[in-house]
């Protein structure tokens, strides 16, 4: 038998995100492993077992490997590979985390990225979220988890001019957000559509 | 018609282009910069409306939105009611006329675009006169996040409306200037055609941004028309000026009665002559300088009407050095004309006893009683307001933090001191923000103010007209005069909130901006106490009215509220699926072949799962992974019956209740090793459970070793229903042995598919032989399609939640929410068997030891069938019983209980319900009643489950 | 929209926050050992107090951490936020 056709939920949107201006970029970046670890403490053992000390600031993320470790809670993060299978990232961290009294659950499909790119960007963010994205606010590094028109997101600043970011939503939702920053985009749009 | 009223110079308007529009069908011209009132009164109309009760004529009191006269109905560009003239700005092709107090809402979708946008700020300044200018350059040259707000086309506030002059040239220089440097400091954020109309908590305040009306028809349809700004700011400065106050008289709401101020700014920046023969009524100097403005314009004033006894003597001399008549110690008393103004009845004034009057001919009547600071903001954000008895007007009396009143909102009427006074609110903000001030915050030169001769606080003139104050008006909008007032004091009530409410005074589309105050005054007087004594109504938001279409945003079609969809979504709506919504999920109700109606697909879908195989998108089930040595703990205290007995490998129905008892969610539990569980929810139940268990395992038990997290969107889940779907199964994972023997019911197995996991469950919501398959949805389409090729030639049935609840109701099988309410306990369902009796304790095994858990007529879940096996009974409908004669008991008629799921059965050939009924169980076999549109339909209890009792399919 | 300050996020609007009630009730250690009007009295009373009161709160929209928080009802000032694990604050 052929290998199982993979789809994500956001491939009917892919020609009408292409007609963006570059003021307003997004990128569907779908099939990322992720994986939900929680873990009471962070010894050094996490950190060398796992390969990235997990951040402790409140609301930050840190590269780790081809992925990042995201804040989401005093005793959980977000922790996401592009070149592992996601059985295969859970079942390392599992390995890493589990002796230390924590666990991890693969969550890779629970929510699809966005990378939104170019000097709008945070116009368009800002009709919909009410945490200030003011690059002396939410520079690099940041992240957070609030709600972005009526879903629930992740945003995680990838630059430090405010013009580059991560959205992470529920896949359920991704139809809704996208349609909804689609939407929001249409003013910087030079010839909009119908 | 010409414009005959346009002065031949000035105003801020655009000269050498015409405007062309219509009002109450006639065809005006005007200018850009006009607003629709401007342009009116240049065309020489003042008549704007007939009033709302008395069907009066009114025309343009005011110039800006504290005007209660001009009320007008936009029909093009679009329709819209209740706007007013002095706010709408002209453009080509707007079309309008005027309204007797009620609009007409259009009857067509409004095409226009609405927005809303999240703004942060250091400083939010709202207003752009003089003092909010002052303040934004100072907060803004100290480089703070500065966002100022102003509802004008153009900053200036003010100084448009008047011949201002700092550092020796014309005022709007410096505003120019002012406005140029803000926009080279990238913090900044200045919106003009921008009212802050709401303050709240922490510093938030909501401004609408008139983005595109202005365009008329050459509106782009990709922007926005209107813009919500939801601005958070950590330090605002409130510099929003002052509204001009009349004085009421007899027939003191004529068009062509204006006030004085207003007719300063249709004079200097709309260039229009508001009326050829002027009357002047002040009680203070301000109005001295529209005297002097509009006689210098070539306007007669035949009078300055004083009620000062001795007047203003300075601004006496400059009169009479202009050839123009003050009487002081004199009143207007009322007016007459039908149209418009034509006399104003001038009387002398002394000790509140009016004199013997004559009238004066004018066909414009300008008054002022003095300025209300514009405090609604401060009030809106709860501060104390203080009555200052000089002006006759209410001021901040305290200091708030984080929001500070500045210029004439705080009582400074000169110009220099209102920069001074900007400039030193922005300073102490920055301050308070720690942000140091810039080197070099220079503002221009105001000429020395002069002290104008103290005010007189009047608010009503004696009405001598024999009218006994009916004809005196204090809300022009209402209708409402001191008469009514009166009427309301007579009636005893003391409060001003009170009053308001008996006289609808300032509950109308202007909010009380001009009757606000003097229905304070005139109370206090009448009532005979201090005007601080009564107070002023309380300021709430919105400070001018704001469109719903503005607040819902783009929260509207589509987005109005979010869809779930599932990974299958889109080949659902390629097979033609009818959808229901489930909370904000989308799932196939139900897959209607060509001619099939609900009840006939319904019945066909049926079919195939009882008989062939069928096959579900059960992806919206709720699933949450629990990890951690304490897993099972923390599971034997949330679930009724024991989990941590429970294998792995295998799988266990579980019911979990609130800690009253009663049954909150129910579904099945997979032990997938020693320290790791999949709990399964109710679509409904997902969010709800997981926040259920973090909040006992957060708040109760921390030091559980234990963590819940969703996979609810990290797995689909595809029922294969029915005694073929092992062939399905097993031919889709050959590595599985489908056997019963080698994989039983409520166990579960690992296997993959080209690689890719997945997990099969012998769980059955139907009584059926079933195969839950789980994979990562990523590969979602590919395995139902698997399946489908699969299933083909035993003609595999995709189905809907219709089906599935008719299967799982032969069955008798509960859904929670549904067939419960928030008051069924597991013993009410019949479930007794999932209650443990073992475990020490679990959430609600205390309540069920409460006397009332055990009374026999608690309402049980049951079956019924109706007896004419034809009546399919409505959900919700009540069940009765007769008495022993075989008739209804005497209304009221008692409710055993009702009708919870109801369906017509493929498999028993006749509808089926499920019910609760009081005592249900010990009244199985009897005959009870269901009204069902007037008759009352016999039908028998049975016990709930209906289909295979013995439970013999669910092997296959 | 007020502000409430999430311990571990900061300030952020109060849509993203749930209410739990009353602060400090903890489940009874043995409930069987109650009478049903002192399990009644867990079940269903709370305090109601005009003025200061410990309540909890949760980040739902955010982390998704329970905190408590004690707050005025009558003016809806949260005066302080603090961990599940830090004491029970004196009330003035
Ligand atoms: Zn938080």
């Amino acid at each position: 038998m052929a290998e199982l056709l993979r789809t994500h939920p956001l491939e009917g949107w892919s020609t009408r995100v292409e007609r963006l201006p570059d003021t307003v970029r997004i990128t569907v970046e779908p099939y990322v492993a992720m994986v939900d670890v929680r873990l009471g403490a962070v010894p050094a053992e996490a950190s060398a077992a796992l390969g990235v000390d997990l951040p402790t600031t409140p609301n930050t993320w840190v590269p780790a490997g081809t992925g990042r470790a995201v804040w989401f809670g005093p005793d959980e993060w977000l922790l996401t590979s592009t070149t592992e299978a996601p059985e295969e990232l859970e079942a390392r961290v599992r390995a890493a985390v589990v002796p230390l009294g924590g666990s991890a659950t693969d969550v890779s499909a629970q929510r699809i990225g966005l990378r939104l790119t170019g000097a709008r960007v945070r116009d368009v963010l800002a009709k919909g979220c009410s945490i200030d994205l003011h690059p002396r606010v939410f520079g690099r590094g940041s992240s957070a988890q609030t709600t972005l028109g009526q879903a629930g997101v992740v945003l995680l600043a990838l630059s430090d001019a405010g013009d580059d970011h991560g959205v992470l939503v529920r896949s359920s939702l991704a139809g809704y957000l996208a349609d909804w920053l689609l939407d929001a985009a249409l003013e910087f749009t030079t010839t909009p559509a119908s | 018609m010409t414009s005959t009223h346009r002065a031949p110079e000035g105003g801020r308007i655009d000269r050498a282009t015409t405007v062309e529009f219509t009002f109450d069908g006639q065809t005006l011209t005007g200018h850009p910069g006009d607003t629709l009132a401007s342009a009116l009164l240049a065309s020489g109309r003042h008549r704007v409306a007939t009033s709302t009760k008395l069907g009066r004529p009114r025309g343009i009191a005011a110039a800006w939105a504290e005007d209660p006269g001009g009320l007008v109905q936009i029909e093009e560009p679009f329709p819209e009611p209740m706007l007013l003239a002095t706010t709408v700005e002209l453009h080509d092709g707007l079309a309008a006329h005027g309204l007797p107090g009620q609009g007409r809402l259009a009857d067509v979708p409004d095409s226009a675009r609405y927005d809303a946008v999240h703004h942060h700020a250091d400083v939010l300044v709202v207003g752009a006169g003089p003092a909010g200018l002052a303040a934004a350059l100072t907060a803004a040259r100290a480089g703070a996040r500065v966002a100022l707000v102003d509802e004008q086309s153009e900053a200036g506030g003010s100084l448009l409306s008047g011949t201002d002059r700092l550092d020796g040239v014309p005022a709007l220089r410096w505003v120019a200037a002012a406005v140029a440097e803000l926009a080279g400091h990238p913090e900044v954020l200045h919106l003009q055609r921008t009212t802050a109309f709401g303050s709240y908590d922490d510093g938030f305040v909501l401004a609408l941004e008139r983005r595109t009306d202005h365009l008329g028809a050459a509106a782009p349809k990709h922007v926005s028309r209107q813009r919500v700004w939801r601005i958070r700011a950590r330090s605002i400065v409130v510099a929003t000026g002052a509204h001009e106050r009349p004085v009421v008289f007899a027939d003191n709401d004529r068009p062509g009665i204006m006030l004085a101020g207003a007719a300063r700014t249709f004079l200097h920046r709309y260039g229009v002559l508001p009326g050829r023969q002027a009357v002047v009524f002040t009680t203070n100097d301000s109005a001295y300088d529209a005297a002097l403005d509009l006689h210098r314009a070539g306007v007669r004033v035949q009078a300055v009407v004083d009620a000062r006894p001795e007047g203003s003597p300075r601004r006496r001399e400059e009169c009479e050095h202009a050839g123009i008549r003050v009487l002081s110690g004199a009143v207007v008393t009322g007016t007459q004309g039908v149209e418009r103004v034509t006399h104003a009845l001038v009387a002398p004034f002394a000790d509140g006893e009016v004199g013997a009057g004559s009238a004066i001919a004018c066909d414009l009547l300008l008054v002022s009683g003095g300025w209300n600071p514009a405090v609604h903001l401060f009030s809106q954000t709860r501060g104390r307001l203080r009555y200052d008895e000089a002006l006759g007007a209410f001021l901040p009396g305290e200091q708030l933090d984080g929001l500070a009143v500045t210029g004439s909102a705080a009582g400074v009427f000169d110009l220099a001191g209102c920069l001074a006074d900007g400039q030193r609110v922005a300073g102490a903000a920055l301050g308070a923000l720690a942000i140091p001030p810039a080197g070099e915050d220079r503002l221009p030169t105001a000429p020395e103010p002069v002290v104008p001769a103290a005010p007189l606080v009047l608010w009503r003139v004696p009405d001598t007209s024999g009218a006994e104050g009916s004809t005196s008006f204090v809300d022009l909008q209402r209708d409402a005069t001191v008469a009514d007032i009166a009427r309301a004091v007579g009636a005893g009530l003391r409060s001003i909130e009170h009053v308001k409410r008996y006289t609808t005074i300032g509950t109308a589309h202007d909010q009380g901006k001009t009757s606000g105050v003097l229905t304070s005054g005139i109370t206090a007087e009448l009532l005979g106490i201090p005007v601080q004594d009564t107070g002023t109504t309380t300021f709430r938001p919105p400070y001018t009215p704001v469109a719903f279409a503005a607040l819902a945003g783009r929260d509207r079609g589509r987005l109005f509220d979010p869809e779930r969809v599932t990974a299958l979504h889109e080949w659902h709506v390629a097979a033609g699926a009818v959808f229901e919504d489930v909370g904000q999920w989308k799932r196939p109700r139900y897959y209607p072949q060509p001619g099939e109606d609900m009840e006939a697909a319904v019945l066909r879908e049926c079919a195939a799962a009882r008989t062939g195989v069928g096959v579900l998108d059960g992806s919206t089930l709720g699933k949450i992974d629990v990890q951690g040595p304490d897993a099972a703990v923390l599971l034997d205290l949330l679930y009724t019956n024991l989990m941590s007995s429970l294998k792995v490998g295998s799988v266990r129905y579980g019911v979990m209740c609130g800690v009253d008892g009663m049954v909150i969610d129910d579904g099945t539990v997979l032990r997938l090793a020693e320290d790791r569980f999949l709990v399964l929810t109710t679509t409904g139940g997902a969010a709800k459970i997981l926040d259920w268990m973090e909040e006992w395992a957060q708040t109760e038990w921390p030091e559980l070793r234990v963590h819940c997290t969703s996979v609810t969107e990290q797995w689909v889940t595809l029922p294969v229903v029915g005694p073929r779907s092992r062939d399905v199964v097993g031919t889709v994972f050959p590595q599985v042995d489908v056997s019963t023997e080698a994989f039983p019911f409520m166990t579960w197995r690992d296997t993959t598919l080209d690689g890719v996991p997945v997990r099969l469950a012998r769980i059955s919501f139907s009584g059926e032989l079933a195969f839950e398959v789980y994979v990562n949805p990523w590969y979602a389409v590919a395995v139902w399609q698997r399946l489908l090729e699969a299933g083909r030639s035993y003609g595999i049935t995709p189905y809907g939640t219709e089906t599935m609840h008719v299967l799982r109701a032969e069955k008798g099988y509960p859904i929670i929410g549904q067939d419960t309410d928030g008051t069924v306990t597991p013993h009410d369902l019949g479930m007794a068997w999932a209650v443990s009796k073992k475990k020490p304790d679990f959430i609600g095994k205390r309540s069920f030891a409460r006397p009332a858990n055990s009374d026999p007529l608690r309402k049980q879940l049951v079956g019924l069938l109706p007896v004419d096996r034809q009546t399919v009974l409505p959900e919700g409908s009540q069940i009765v019983e007769f008495l022993a004669d075989g008739r209804l008991p005497p209304p009221p008629v008692p409710m055993l209980g009702h009708v919870t799921s109801s369906y017509r059965s493929a498999e028993l050939a006749r509808p089926f319900a499920l019910a609760l009924v009081k005592g249900g169980r010990s009244r199985i076999g009897e005959t009870v009643h269901v009204p069902v549109n007037g008759t009352l339909v016999p039908v028998e209890v049975t016990g709930p489950v209906l289909v295979d009792p013995e439970g013999a399919r669910r092997d296959g | 929209m007020q502000l409430i300050a999430c311990p571990w996020c900061g300030p952020r609007e109060e849509v993203e926050f749930s209410y739990g009630g009353q602060a400090h009730v903890p489940y009874p250690d043995d409930p069987g050992a109650l009478s049903d009007e002192e399990w009644a009295h867990y079940v269903f009373f709370r305090a109601n107090p005009k003025g200061r009161f410990a309540e909890r709160w949760k980040h739902s929209a955010g982390c998704r951490r329970w905190f408590n928080a004690i707050r005025d009802t009558a003016t809806y000032r949260f005066e302080r936020v603090y961990r599940l694990d830090d004491p029970k604050p004196v009330i003035p």
